[in-house]
């Protein structure tokens, strides 16, 4: 049952990472990819109806840790207390930025909070993952500019792949610049990871593997496949942090030690069991009614 | 000044902050709903243009909703981590259920709402809507049952100093929670029925357009009808007080001594004699636990200590919420009187409604102060101090980083709420779209 309860809250977070990655993408990319206000739109219409669904990933992975887990919980976020507080301003000011833009005189202010709210929970996240797993600011620095680089190119391959005209074709350079910054730092990271554990060690090659295919797929304008890429290549990324981290999810503290007891978790259990499919069937639907390519907004 | 001290006022600042727009998002989305489903009904078209009118505003309110509640979920882990060890096997439950079972729904929905007027079937897409409506009225089940469970603890038992749950539906079924919850989500009716009423008035006043007329009629029967389950479950509330949160009623009041046929104190001198024995009890000689009486039986309980939840906040904050409330109330049953039979609105009336805007949202923040200043000095009644309940690990500074960054932050973000919704009102709802124009070249007004 701990097990059970520990992949199902590795599945959120990669879930979050994978989908949010994106996000947080675009939502840099936005005003370099747009050269006017129309095209800034037309990119931020690809995250428009899916983001705050993509953003409650989070919220149902630390609501799950918090029922399942609450040691680990408790001990993750006041150990990581100021870089914790400087992502959720970051979401605040992203949030806002993405739900007032159309509704505001003047969108700068809103740009500025969409750009700043996206690269700080991206960069900070792989610093906190990569915090947990080493000590010391290097490990952390690198974990950060590792995720924010890997956001900013899934986010470019994922407005390659939604928009058309001349967003579309500045996406697939930005994918292929930021890509050129990702790979090094994703060799880096990534070996990194494998040579601390043997569990992790598998999928953090396949997912080294996974980065240089999106790069080359890219290039050769596969767009659909180098968004698959990206998005195994975050959740393998993912996969290789949780595999080690199940040994200690925090230094000095083990699951069994964290763990709520059996009766929480059986009920948990049950209703994950019960809801779980249907918000993935609902979230999917959402993507499949978006699914044509955005245009330039009228 | 220490690192507990100000936890708590970050904690304070930061969950009243998030409840002047959770209410919002609560009844104005039904309203919403509501209106989109009159434009379905009847086709006219005025109902449309209401419907984008009060969604633009409700949208700009969401998004501070959103965002401020996600602190809230990180709050418990980031500053309240020896409270979270310790109750997490039980008060995790809820709060997990509501991601899964309404958060999803609720921003999914809205996602498709708001993008997908010209892209889903009609009907679909009115859907949407009350799907969004839906979850966040059963986000807002969710928290109560949590937050009811530090009140009045069921379901678990404590074993190696942390709290296990035994039982999940009596957590969901708590007398407390049960009671709480009509009676916040009545209040966020009330609130978001103030809102609708002091914007329909503003523009009653200026132009002679009959579709606000209709707007505020229809929000004045939310709020009276509203205002009735608030009376009615605040009553159940204060007779659950008497039984398991006798300190808090005895506060509320400031009953120093247990009193057999306690007086109802309306401001300090004048008391209504009996009358809190019969509000608590429905017996007018029944006897009323006092403060300083509970405090030495408390001690005789739990050893040597301040049991006593600070006696003015208490006191006053009752005293704001009940006139402040009341007065909403009052008010709109009057306006429905004078609006009876299609009666226009009288303009002194209009005006007041304007005035009156703040009136229900002040209620709101007291009854949370009443609330939660009134369970202290514990978290978990009865079982866990507030004093032990923060983060060991947690420095002063860090604390103070954290809560002046909030503050600058949130005290940024509500002015420029409160110029972009001033700015949308203002500009009233956009004329009916030419009939010559074809539907997808349309502004889709409620995107980016």
């Amino acid at each position: 049952m701990i097990d059970l309860w520990f992949l199902v809250i590795a599945f959120l977070w990669t879930g979050y990472f994978v989908l949010e990655g994106f996000d947080f993408g675009v939502g840099m990319l936005a005003p370099f990819v747009g050269g006017d206000d129309d095209e800034q739109r037309q990119s931020l219409q690809t995250i428009g109806p899916v983001w705050d669904g993509n953003e409650v990933w989070l919220i149902t992975a630390v609501g799950a840790m918090f029922a399942a887990f609450p040691a680990w919980y408790s001990g993750l976020f006041s150990s990581f207390y100021l870089p914790v507080v400087l992502v959720l301003a970051g979401l605040i000011v992203r949030g806002v930025g993405l739900e007032w833009r159309g509704k505001v005189a003047n969108p700068a202010w809103c740009d500025l909070g969409i750009v700043v709210g996206s690269a700080l929970p991206a960069f900070l996240w792989g610093a906190v993952f990569a915090g947990l797993l080493l000590d010391g600011a290097l490990p952390a620095l690198l974990g950060g500019a590792f995720t924010l680089a890997l956001s900013l190119l899934h986010g470019a391959v994922f407005l390659a792949l939604r928009t058309e005209g001349r967003v579309r074709r500045r996406a697939r350079v930005a994918a292929l610049a930021t890509g050129a910054v990702a790979l090094p730092l994703a060799v880096v990271a990534l070996s990194t990871l494998a040579s601390m554990s043997g569990a992790a060690t598998v999928p953090a090659l396949a997912a080294m593997a996974a980065l240089a295919a999106a790069v080359a797929l890219i290039w050769r304008r596969r767009e659909g496949w180098a968004f698959t890429a990206t998005a195994a290549g975050i959740a393998l990324t993912s996969a290789a942090v949780f595999l080690r981290l199940k040994q200690a999810p925090l230094p000095g503290l083990t699951l069994a030690e964290a763990a709520s007891a059996p009766y929480t978790l059986t009920m948990l259990t049950w209703i994950g069991l019960i809801t779980l499919p249907f918000v993935l069937a609902y979230q999917a639907w959402t993507y499949w009614v978006f699914r044509k390519r955005v245009a330039l907004p009228r | 000044m220490d690192a507990l001290d100000l936890a708590r006022w970050q904690f304070g600042v930061t969950t009243v902050y998030h409840f002047l727009f959770v209410p919002l998002t609560i009844g104005l989305g039904v309203f919403v709903a509501g209106l989109q489903t009159a434009w379905h009904r009847t086709g006219k078209e005025h109902y449309l243009r209401l419907t984008k009118f009060f969604g633009k505003l409700f949208l700009i309110n969401f998004a501070m909703g959103v965002v401020t509640g996600i602190v809230q979920e990180f709050q418990f882990g980031m500053n309240w981590s020896e409270y979270s060890t310790f109750v997490g096997d039980v008060f995790g439950a809820p709060l997990a259920m509501e991601a899964l079972l309404a958060f999803f729904m609720e921003s999914t929905f809205l996602g498709l709402w708001i993008f997908g007027w010209d892209r889903l079937p009609k009907r679909v897409h009115l859907a949407c809507i009350w799907a969004a409506a839906i979850g966040s009225n059963l986000s807002a089940y969710f928290i109560l049952a949590a937050n009811a469970w530090m009140k009045h603890p069921v379901g678990y038992e404590v074993v190696d100093g942390r709290a296990r749950m035994t039982d999940l539906w009596a957590v969901l079924t708590n007398s407390t929670a049960l009671a709480q919850v009509p009676h916040v989500i009545g209040a966020a009716f009330i609130v978001a029925g103030g809102f609708v009423l002091a914007v329909s008035c503003w523009w009653l006043l200026r132009t002679r357009d009959g579709m606000w007329r209709g707007a505020a009629r229809a929000a004045l029967v939310m709020t009276a009808v509203a205002g009735l389950v608030v009376a009615g479950s605040g009553d159940l509330s204060g007779k659950l007080a008497y039984q398991q949160q006798p300190m808090k009623l005895a506060s509320a009041e400031g009953l120093e001594r247990d009193t057999a046929g306690a007086g109802f104190t309306l401001v300090p001198g004048i008391e209504i004699p009996k009358v809190l024995s019969f509000l608590s009890t429905g017996d007018l000689d029944a006897t009323v636990q006092g403060t300083e009486d509970i405090q030495r039986r408390l001690e005789e309980r739990f050893g040597p200590g301040d049991y006593r939840p600070d006696q003015n906040v208490v006191f006053w904050s009752y005293r704001v919420m009940l006139s402040f409330g009341l007065s909403t109330v009052g008010l709109s049953v009057l306006g429905l009187w004078l609006t009876r039979r299609r009666r226009p609105m009288p303009r002194f009336l209009a005006r007041l409604f304007v005035l009156a805007l703040p009136l229900p949202l002040l209620a709101v923040i007291a009854g949370w102060l009443l609330s939660e200043v009134g369970r202290q000095p514990w978290t978990v009644a009865g079982e866990l101090l507030t004093a032990a309940s923060v983060s060991p690990g947690v420095s002063l500074t860090e604390v103070a980083l954290s809560l002046t960054l909030f503050t600058l932050l949130y005290g940024g973000l509500a002015v420029a709420e409160a110029v972009l919704l001033v700015r949308h009102v203002r500009r009233g709802p956009e004329e009916p779209a030419p009939a010559e124009v074809p539907a997808e070249r349309r502004e889709p007004s409620l995107m980016y």
